[in-house]
């Protein structure tokens, strides 16, 4: 049976005695009858905020850590030291803090978090164009074909890439690696944390048949209960249905039901596309009519727009203000410019005149802002205004500002604007 | 009503009324023109409400009267009779049909009552003058490029039309701009337009005018008050509400001091320009211009797509400069250049650039440096 050891990447076609790896006597090797065929993978980190935080102060390694939202918040992440005591994700905290008193309790710090995860897909894309991203954590890769460019097979790819994260990140991620998506990530979900499960050809219907069926995505407690009044608790249960009685029964999901049943998902894995838009808006505690306060609120979103495009490397060309009046009805206003942006004080201003062009005194209960026709940055904010030359040293302004709170956090510097 | 009227002429007056008319309308008097007959001719009128036009032709007019139909659906009959045919028009009043009748063919085309067709207010014109159609064809040929997109600054979306102080005394001077380049262009001073008010003559009007300016020979009758403008020949008449805003103070964005001056036969740079930037994908093409001693290296470099490299002989001898356009804005303001050298006038890399006709100051162009 073909094996392979995840710590050295030692190849082997027949596993070798005694379940360790003769070369460096690691026993953390796996072993596979179709462990070289298999390329469409799940990478799942291991409590990757938990991971992310510990990595970066190391004080707290050997101590419980929970990131989660304040004392009336919800447990976001708990590191596998808090798991043994019993915290899971989405526990009240107070919950979690009376099962592990000592525990280090974090606010999430998502800039940090997603600067790690794209480290991470850039690892993941450097062996295939084929990442899908489902979160910060995690995502499918396609490796198919791939095996030639880098002279290894997808398994030994995978596990080179956990050992990568481990390396060079301080986090680890479990893999599944199975024939499709459904199936990897189920396989990834088998042997956490640093886990590497494979789900091959030949055992896909067993391995399914005793398992419940809540584990197909998109199969909530409503759905489950609806599958057990109908007598069907794990896949078994399922395969004994015709497709047309699901179809009878289940509507549209039926089909899909009959499918995943068998193991059968021919989702491809799809590299997420650029983002039409990127929009942000707010609804009042109170309706408004202030000028002043919907400026105020004005820049606040575009703000978070700009903070938005930045991070993602875009601009866009076409700038949209939508209001909702206090009888519901909407309002929207947008305009194309003559070069793409991504810059808060450049769509603010452009916001506000489209709030004069409404022609609508209000009041107002939603005010948002968003930018679309989107491109990359460079081809953004690179030529100046001659009717309004203080913009280029407006925009320097917001980019050294930018500067200042990648380095001392959101808050060092703000504008007066904002606390309108 | 009933007349008779040659094709051509037809043609013609019709072509410039449907051009006015709004294609997505919602009131339908607005998709109509009004046709009047009377003693030697007849008059075509469209309007949108914000542009009217008026097209006299000569008719032969059997029994006078006025209706009024699809000004497109007349445009396109008109446009499918064989040449020289001759156009009975003929309305009874009665049934709302206006029959048009040429050779074997007939049409019974649906109209509305002319009564309902909005006949733009006249108005008190507080100037008027009469210019040579070359001269405001240049005018605003030469500027209209210029002209803003962005609805947010309304008040850009035209040419801004007045009387300045150019460097030999006053001047009729169009001025367009849209933050990104700006063109100013002058021209005598025309008898009788010292006291013109400035209006900004929005896009629409600017298009419709170049209309009236094809004939060398022609005298274009203008008018101005503070809310309208109005363009005369003897067979047609434009008048056009003027955009209600302030034209920015332009003179403070045009340089009058940049130190680095560069020459270069405009064609042959435009062309480079095209060339160069066919390599870049982006919809604002970036083009470097770096200039040294003599020497002007035009480059593209845009990562995804390639790279270009092209050197062109220029008059320089300043400092090395490094600086980037757009490619668009380069190519148009070089293709404006049409009897002498281009003349780029220079200040750094990120203040704006001037550039005009050898030293002929009647028609200056700024235009605003890109990061590259």
């Amino acid at each position: 049976m073909p094996a392979l050891c995840r710590d050295c990447l030692a190849r082997f076609d027949d596993a070798p005695p005694r379940g360790r790896c003769p070369t460096c006597r690691s026993p953390r090797l796996i072993a596979h009858p179709e462990l070289f065929d298999l390329s469409v993978a799940h990478m799942d980190c291991d409590a990757f905020y938990a991971s992310v935080e510990k990595h970066d102060r190391p004080e707290l390694a050997d101590r419980p850590v929970i990131i989660g939202g304040g004392r009336r918040g919800v447990v976001s992440t708990a590191c596998y030291i808090a798991r043994i005591r019993g915290v899971r994700s989405a526990m009240p905290m107070f919950r979690a803090l009376a099962l592990c008193p000592e525990a280090v309790v974090l606010k999430p710090r998502m800039d940090r978090y997603a600067e790690v995860s794209s480290q991470v897909r850039a690892m993941m894309e450097a062996l295939t164009p084929a990442v899908e991203p489902l979160s910060l954590d995690e995502a499918f890769l396609d490796l198919s074909g791939t095996a030639r460019l880098h002279r290894a097979p997808p398994a030994v790819l995978l596990a080179g890439l956990v050992r990568r994260m481990e390396a060079e990140l301080g986090i680890s991620g479990s893999i599944g690696l199975s024939h499709n998506k459904f199936l990897a990530k189920l396989a990834s979900d088998l042997d956490k944390p640093r886990g590497f499960s494979v789900i091959g050809r030949a055992e896909t219907l067993d391995f399914l048949a005793p398992r419940p069926v809540r584990l197909i995505w998109g199969v909530g407690e409503a759905g489950q209960e609806a599958l057990e009044r109908a007598g069907i608790r794990t896949f078994a249960d399922l395969r004994r249905w015709s497709p047309e009685d699901l179809a009878r029964r289940f509507g549209q999901m039926g089909e899909r039901l009959h499918r995943l049943a068998r193991g059968e998902d021919d989702r491809p894995v799809r590299p997420r596309e650029m983002p039409k838009s990127i929009s942000n808006e707010t609804t009042f505690h109170e309706d408004t009519a202030e000028r002043d306060l919907l400026e105020g609120h004005l820049w606040r979103l575009s703000e978070k727009c700009a903070d938005r495009a930045k991070a993602k490397g875009l601009a866009g060309r076409t700038v949209t203000l939508r209001l909702k009046r206090a009888d519901f009805r909407l309002i929207t206003r947008r305009t194309t410019l003559s070069e793409p942006t991504q810059i808060a004080d450049r769509i603010w201003r452009i916001a506000r005149d489209l709030l004069d062009q409404a022609r609508d005194p209000g009041p107002f209960r939603l005010i948002g802002v968003g930018i679309s026709d989107l491109c990359g940055a460079d081809a953004a904010d690179r030529s100046g205004d001659l009717l309004d030359p203080q913009a280029a040293r407006r925009a320097g302004a917001e980019r050294a500002a930018d500067a200042i709170r990648a380095r001392f956090g959101p808050d060092a510097i703000v504008k007066g604007r904002s606390l309108r | 009503m009933k007349l008779s009227i040659e094709r051509a002429a037809l043609l013609k007056a019709v072509g410039q009324a449907q051009s006015v008319v709004e294609r997505r309308n919602t009131i339908p008097i607005l998709a109509n023109v009004l046709i009047e007959a009377e003693g030697e001719g007849v008059s075509l009128r469209a309007t949108d409400l914000d542009i009217e036009v008026v097209d006299r032709a000569p008719a032969r007019v059997e029994r006078p009267g006025a209706t009024t139909v699809s000004a497109v659906t007349l445009h396109e009959i008109v446009r499918k009779l064989p040449d020289g045919a001759l156009v009975q028009l003929s309305d009874d009043g009665a049934a709302g049909r206006l029959t048009v009748q040429a050779g074997r063919s007939t049409f019974h085309l649906a109209t509305l009552p002319k009564e309902d067709f909005p006949v733009m207010a006249s108005s008190e014109y507080a100037t008027n003058f009469t210019v040579p159609a070359p001269v405001l064809r240049r005018l605003f040929d030469k500027s209209k490029f210029a002209i803003s997109n962005e609805e947010t600054r309304y008040y850009l979306n035209g040419v801004y039309m007045h009387v300045a102080r150019g460097e030999g005394g006053p001047v009729l001077r169009c001025v367009a701009t849209d933050g990104h380049r700006l063109a100013r262009i002058d021209a005598d001073l025309p008898a009788g337009a010292e006291a013109m008010p400035g209006v900004i003559v929005p896009r629409k009007t600017v298009g419709e005018l170049r209309k009236l300016l094809e004939d060398d020979e022609a005298q274009i009758a203008v008018s101005v008050s503070e809310t309208k403008v109005r363009f005369a020949t003897p067979g047609i008449t434009l008048t056009s509400k003027v955009i209600d805003g302030t034209f920015p103070d332009y003179s403070r964005v045009i340089p009058t001091a940049n130190p680095r001056r560069l020459e270069v036969d405009a064609a042959e740079f435009a062309r480079a320009v095209d060339r160069v930037a066919t390599v870049s994908s982006e919809r604002s093409r970036a083009v470097k211009m770096k200039l040294d001693e003599d020497r002007l290296v035009l480059s593209v470099n845009a990562p995804d797509t390639g790279a270009a490299e092209e050197e062109l002989a220029v008059a320089y001898s300043d400092d090395v400069l490094e600086i980037g356009f757009n490619a668009k804005y380069l190519l148009e303001i070089a293709s404006q250049v049409d009897r002498e050298n281009a003349v780029f006038l220079f200040n750094s890399s990120g203040d704006p650039t001037l550039m005009r006709e050898g030293n002929d100051t009647s028609a200056v162009y700024v235009v605003m440096p890109m990061r590259v």
